[in-house]
């Protein structure tokens, strides 16, 4: 029985602002891959426009039925990832140092990159049953940090921190909206500001110092701090107006390291400059804003929690991204949503912009 | 779950939803500042740093370990060597400055294009090296022109010295360019084209503790390429010194002795495995192979039909002829198919079926006991105590002793020799085990085949009392300041299968071999040493039975390898060597008189060390039945 309402509401903003930063993705990878001397790298915008075809089907299939489907199948979504997480780290593609593909002929998959939704979606099952006004007690959230940690650890042991760390952020903007309780914060704080100088002592010297890099790129002078150098140089040339579409030179000379994934975010506003850059992050702001909006309206809990679910990990990887490119986070690998070059990036956010979808179109459907 | 708690309804969870609004805004105020910042107010001074792309990286080769001979002499070392490159990017106008350079480097404009070619994929602003190792003469050339030649560099980076030229090439081994396939299978961790890695010898065994790890500037250019400032420098790791078992002093007395000669020299401590000495012959030039060989002198290495880039010493598979009748009389001896009064008379021939099978002395050496038969090396003996054994007995005996399987020194590609069976000959060649076969087997010819290195484990081990151990090369590691990390120590890696009452038998043989006149390496006795050893002839063709063994007109090719092995002195002996002279037709003439010269050379080295005021040396005593024995 199909419900004329579900065209009624369908949110068709939304879409247009997926259209629109997809067209802003797409445009800043050509440039990005152009400047490459590596030709092998030339064809990654046509894949890249390839898997955004795929996603774009995706996407459809599922805002097409009701999202209480994935609090149905939460557990099972949930532990299929997880096996998935299990397979690639027995059987993954081995790729400089980190097993984090699983290959399948043409294409390669993450299966990092679906835990993520897999994660929001057994959480927001999980708050939305026991959820109280008094907020949840250490007692109550260990088995969602059960759920947590297990594909954290998976992903950690890859390793890929960039994502376990947006795995955790994820989660910890869920529970801090489902809320804890008072007591229970304060002494998660204190049990924090104890472990963490308690663990440092017992790091070995070696351990430390990758920390330090890890958070000061500067102590790595030929590595992460010389990317960093490079890329506020690209952004900063830049200035008002940019260089001008394919006229960016830190990335046609490859100063720029990952041009096509991880430092786009520089490519992009080396060409465009400020205003550009501030074009981008509105953009960017709106869609999280619309997400949120979208949360807010929804009549049922499982949907809000998993709108802002959703909208969290959008806006994690866009600040963890953004901010790392610019020199004000520690340097991670987390692509920048829609725009960085990869499949299964892009076949998540065309995930997470069905969700919404889904939700927003069905915010009336209710009692 | 807490039923009286108010459950969360939807006004509620509404209400928590601007928390997370504000969280996000403020999050992205923050990034929209920073970009205002360093587009806007930062903008015209990065602006102006990337318009000549002025960050740019420089590395810091580092020095690789230095290699050290037992006493603490430098064998390997590093030297400053000048590196011409060109940054593409920076050289501009790029024909006109390239016609200069090519006029400077003395080189063909066309053949610097190519050079220049050779970058593949790498960036323009990395420098692309055109010649390596330019004269201090043409660096003078270029540093005079330097405001001509805008975008050439001059790196200068440690080149590898091997001190001794020739010396101890197969040991040391040389350095080579990673090849590609290397760093896609990332065998090398931090390697990068372009890197020297050690190729072969102790070059590559060691090679993770000899390579340093590299450093790096952070450095700001001009207009021109030059540098204007250093942000940052990371210093350059050194790599870790070497301290081998090789005494520089014998070595080089083992390459005097070989000059002219194929064959090789390989000397040990009995008491601790440690090598003294690892010769190969003819050998090359190390230093050749690091600027990369010229075509002439490869084609000149590899058309010499005496395999100078074979290390002999580790990889020769030779028959071990005579030297293997150790191993047939401890097999007699233990099996208790013979004892050490047991006499086989020898003719000069011994019959068996139809076939007759000579001894090398064609009058015969008349009734022998197992001491004499060693003595004289007489094949009618040992032929006959093969033949009570058979091939399989013998054969696990030869394994026991550490035949068939590499000694185990740390350098690669050592060979296994083999050690045949009866089951083995059948798999091989579908045919089953002749009983004359057997006669061959016992006098170390048909299908047996031992290194050098093979050979000497087991004089050693005869000589120290029956302990195989482990051949060393590696004796310690040293930090560049000095500070030791680790010293090698023996290591067993087995018994031989011999009573000490077999043992003692064997050893009087050995020791009559050079020590009485009638023995078979006589030439090699020396005054003030006891010399123990054994000689072999190793045919490298089939003799027929109506040939004269010492043909005149036989081609040198032809000739039989000669083998010495021996240890010194008699008792705890300091030093056992083996030689295996390639073509020298006798083991008595050409093999032992080298084996002597080490012997002698070590020993005085080694006694004017300890007794720095005793001028003579010292006779050591044999057992005192072995002196009863010697008593006429």
């Amino acid at each position: 029985m199909f419900d004329r309402r579900l065209v009624q509401y369908f949110d068709w903003g939304l879409l247009g602002l997926t259209f629109l930063i997809a067209a802003f993705g797409l445009a800043t990878l050509y440039s990005a891959v152009n400047g490459d001397p590596a030709p092998p790298h030339r064809s990654l915008f046509v894949k890249q426009m390839i898997w955004y075809g795929g996603g774009l089907a995706v996407m459809i299939a599922i805002f097409l039925f009701s999202y209480k489907f994935f609090d149905r199948w939460a557990y099972v979504f949930y532990f299929v990832c997880n096996a998935l997480l299990v397979w690639v780290l027995l059987f993954g593609k081995y790729v400089s140092g980190a097993r984090r593909w699983i290959d399948f002929g043409p294409v390669s998959l993450q299966p990092s990159e679906l835990i993520k939704i897999g994660v929001i979606i057994v959480l927001a099952r999980f708050y939305s049953r026991f959820a109280t006004t008094r907020g949840f007690t250490l007692r109550e959230l260990v088995t969602p940090l059960l759920l947590v940690m297990l594909p954290f650890f998976l992903i950690v042991k890859q390793p890929d921190l960039g994502t376990a760390l947006v795995v955790l952020l994820i989660a910890g903007t869920m529970t801090a909206y489902v809320k804890i309780e008072r007591r229970s914060l304060i002494y998660l704080i204190a049990a924090g500001a104890v472990a963490v100088p308690l663990v440092w002592s017992y790091l070995k010297g070696y351990q430390k110092q990758r920390i330090l890099t890890f958070l000061d790129p500067d102590r790595d002078p030929l590595g992460a701090g010389y990317h960093i150098i490079q890329s506020k140089i690209a952004i900063g040339s830049g200035m008002l107006t940019g260089k001008g579409f394919l006229q960016g030179t830190q990335n046609a000379l490859s100063f720029l390291p990952e041009q096509h994934t991880d430092f786009i975010f520089s490519v992009f506003s080396e060409e465009w400059g400020f205003l550009g850059a501030m074009a981008m992050l509105v953009v960017f702001l709106v869609m999280i804003l619309w997400g949120l909006n979208i949360a807010y309206n929804c009549r049922d809990q499982f949907g809000a929690i998993l709108c802002v679910g959703v909208t969290a990990m959008i806006f994690w990887q866009v600040f963890i991204n953004i901010g790392m490119v610019m020199g004000l986070m520690p340097v991670v690998g987390v692509p920048l949503p829609f725009v960085s070059y990869g499949g299964s990036s892009i076949l998540t956010i065309m995930v997470c912009v069905g969700i919404l979808l889904n939700v927003s179109m069905r915010r009336f459907l209710f009692e | 779950m807490n039923r009286y708690l108010q459950n969360a309804d939807g006004d509620w969870f509404k209400r928590r939803i601007s928390g997370v609004i504000f969280c996000a805004v403020v999050a992205f105020v923050v990034l929209m500042v920073r970009v205002f910042y360093l587009q806007v107010m930062q903008g015209e001074e990065l602006r102006r740093l990337s318009e000549n792309n002025c960050i740019r990286l420089q590395g810091i080769d580092a020095p690789r370990g230095l290699i050290f001979d037992r006493n603490g002499r430098r064998l390997v070392d590093n030297r400053p060597a000048f590196d011409v490159g060109v940054i593409v990017k920076d050289a501009r106008p790029l024909e006109q400055t390239l016609a200069r350079l090519a006029g400077y480097l003395d080189l063909d404009k066309a053949e610097l294009r190519e050079r220049l070619a050779h970058r593949n994929g790498e960036a323009d602003y990395k420098p692309v090296i055109i010649e390596r190792d330019i004269s201090r003469d043409t660096l003078a050339v270029l540093e005079a022109h330097k405001f001509d030649l805008p975008g050439v560099v001059v790196n200068v980076v440690p080149r590898r010295n091997y001190i001794y030229e020739t010396s101890a090439a197969h040991l040391l081994g040389y350095l080579g360019e990673v090849s590609g396939k290397e760093l896609q299978k990332e065998l090398f961790p931090g390697a990068r084209a372009g890197d020297f890695i050690g190729k072969s010898g102790v070059e590559k065994a060691f090679e993770k503790y000899l390579k340093g790890e590299r450093g790096g500037r952070q450095v700001e250019v001009n207009a021109n390429g030059q540098v204007v400032r250093v942000l940052k420098t990371v210093e350059a790791t050194p790599g870790k010194n070497i301290f081998l078992t090789i005494d520089k002093e014998l070595q080089r007395k083992a390459e005097t002795l070989l000059e002219g000669i194929a064959g090789a020299v390989v000397a040990m401590d009995p008491s601790s495995g440690e090598v003294l000495a690892i010769a190969s012959s003819p050998t090359f030039d190390q230093n050749d192979f690091v600027s990369g060989l010229s075509n002439e002198v490869w084609d000149g290495i590899r058309s010499n039909p005496f395999r100078p880039l074979e290390n002999k010493a580790i990889q020769g598979n030779y028959p071990p002829a005579s030297t293997y009748k150790i191993i047939t009389a401890i097999a007699g001896l233990e099996e208790g198919v013979i004892d050490e009064n047991t006499t086989f008379t020898c003719p000069g021939h011994y019959r068996m079926g139809n076939r007759t099978f000579r001894c090398w002395k064609r009058g015969g050496h008349g009734r022998v006991n197992v001491v004499e038969a060693i003595e004289k090396s007489c094949d009618v003996f040992f032929y006959q105590v093969g033949q009570k054994l058979g091939v399989d007995r013998l054969a696990w005996y030869a394994k026991a002793c550490g035949l068939g399987v590499p000694a185990g020194i740390d350098i690669a590609h050592e060979a296994a020799g083999l050690v045949p069976t009866a089951d083995w000959k059948k798999q091989r060649t579908g045919v089953s085990w002749q009983a004359g076969e057997t006669l061959s087997v016992a006098i170390g010819q048909g299908y047996n085949l031992t290194t050098p290195l093979q050979m000497l484990g087991l004089t050693a081990a005869v000589g120290n009392g029956g302990t195989r151990l482990r051949p060393l090369i590696l004796k310690s590691l040293q930090n560049p300041n000095g500070e030791t990390l680790f010293s090698c120590l023996p290591e067993e890696i087995g018994q031989l299968p011999v009573s000490p009452k077999t043992l003692d038998i064997v050893r009087r043989g050995l020791w009559r071999v050079v020590n009485q006149k009638t023995g078979t390496a006589w030439v090699a006795h020396t005054a003030g040493i006891d010399i123990c050893g054994k000689t072999g002839t190793a045919q490298v063709f089939s003799r027929k039975n109506n040939e004269t063994l010492f043909a005149k007109d036989r081609p040198a090719f032809l000739n039989s390898h000669a083998w010495f092995v021996a240890y010194a002195p008699a008792v705890n002996p300091r030093i056992a060597v083996a030689v295996i002279v390639e073509h020298g037709e006798h083991g008595s003439n050409a093999a032992s008189p080298i084996a002597r010269e080490l012997v002698k050379t070590y020993l005085r080295s080694l006694y004017r060390k300890r007794l720095r005021t005793v001028r003579w040396m010292p006779r050591l005593p044999l057992s005192s039945k072995c002196r009863r024995d010697e008593a006429p």
